[in-house]
């Protein structure tokens, strides 16, 4: 997945029109990408409408029947961190955008085990959050969310599994919790959630 | 999730907290999937596919045809 690769001819437009297709359908798991690197709805789609963009301006250079998600993905990866750099969001993920981390915008029926999880994962180093979000949410294969993120499959694996204890410890302290409930109370009501919402996986 | 497998010959209240650590780590990935899929299924705010379809005339317009 590196740019390095052979002179891309200009292609014709038929693969523009598929490439667009696919493009289209990645939109709403962009979004979503970045809405957990991001924590902020607006600076989310902002930040995926440029990812989509570059997406779009890159097209020769990506070749069609390859994984276009991982590829889109690592394009709006690259595009944070650099935003990132230039200073746009310089400051530590502050509680209040924590907060919002994965928030849906309008979704009052959220169950409240939602905002424990939301609040856990904000607590977590943000590599560690992103990697559990590729492997744990995104439905990337260990070796996609190493390409994603540059870095090798040993190290996604074991930010994946320390991001996975840090979020078991953090939901048994009940450290995030606001309504004063134990956390064992927390833990039921996460595992009743859980059974409610267990079912086959779309996408 | 093998990671978190039991091995056989684990003593029983072993083998039960590792049960127990197997069934909590798979509610919470339910959850986490629940979360990020919140919000793939939200509508696609309008802004995004009119910048797609702004870029797909600026790249066929001007060519001819």
């Amino acid at each position: 997945m590196s740019g390095a690769s052979s002179p891309p001819l200009k292609p014709p437009s038929a693969d523009d029109a598929a490439f667009k297709r696919e493009l289209v359908v990645l939109i709403p798991h962009l979004r979503a990408f970045a809405r957990s690197l991001t924590g902020d709805p607006t600076a989310a789609d902002d930040l995926a409408q440029d990812a989509m963009m570059k997406a779009w301006d890159a097209r020769a250079s990506y070749q069609m029947g390859t994984n276009m998600k991982a590829w889109t993905f690592m394009i709006l990866r690259n595009q944070f961190y650099s935003e990132k750099r230039r200073s746009w969001r310089q400051t530590q993920l502050d509680q209040e955008a924590a907060e919002r981390t994965l928030v849906a915008v309008d979704d009052p029926g959220s169950p409240i085990a939602l905002d424990e999880l939301r609040l856990a994962l904000a607590t977590l180093p943000e590599e560690q959050r992103e990697a559990l979000i590729l492997v744990g949410a995104g439905g990337f294969a260990y070796e996609e969310a190493a390409e994603i993120c540059q870095c090798a499959v040993g190290t996604v694996k074991s930010r994946v599994s320390r991001a996975r204890k840090a979020l078991q410890a953090t939901l048994d302290r009940g450290g995030y919790a606001r309504d004063g409930r134990a956390a064992g109370d927390a833990m039921r009501s996460i595992l009743a959630a859980a059974d409610r919402l267990s079912g086959p996986r779309q996408v | 999730m093998k990671d978190n497998s039991v091995q056989p010959g684990t003593p029983p209240g072993k083998r039960a907290s590792l049960e127990e650590t197997r069934l909590r780590q798979q509610a919470i990935g339910v959850k986490l999937r629940h979360l990020f899929d919140e919000v793939v299924n939200e509508p696609v705010p309008d802004a995004f596919l009119e910048i797609l379809r702004r870029a797909d005339e600026r790249s066929s317009g001007g060519s001819g045809e």
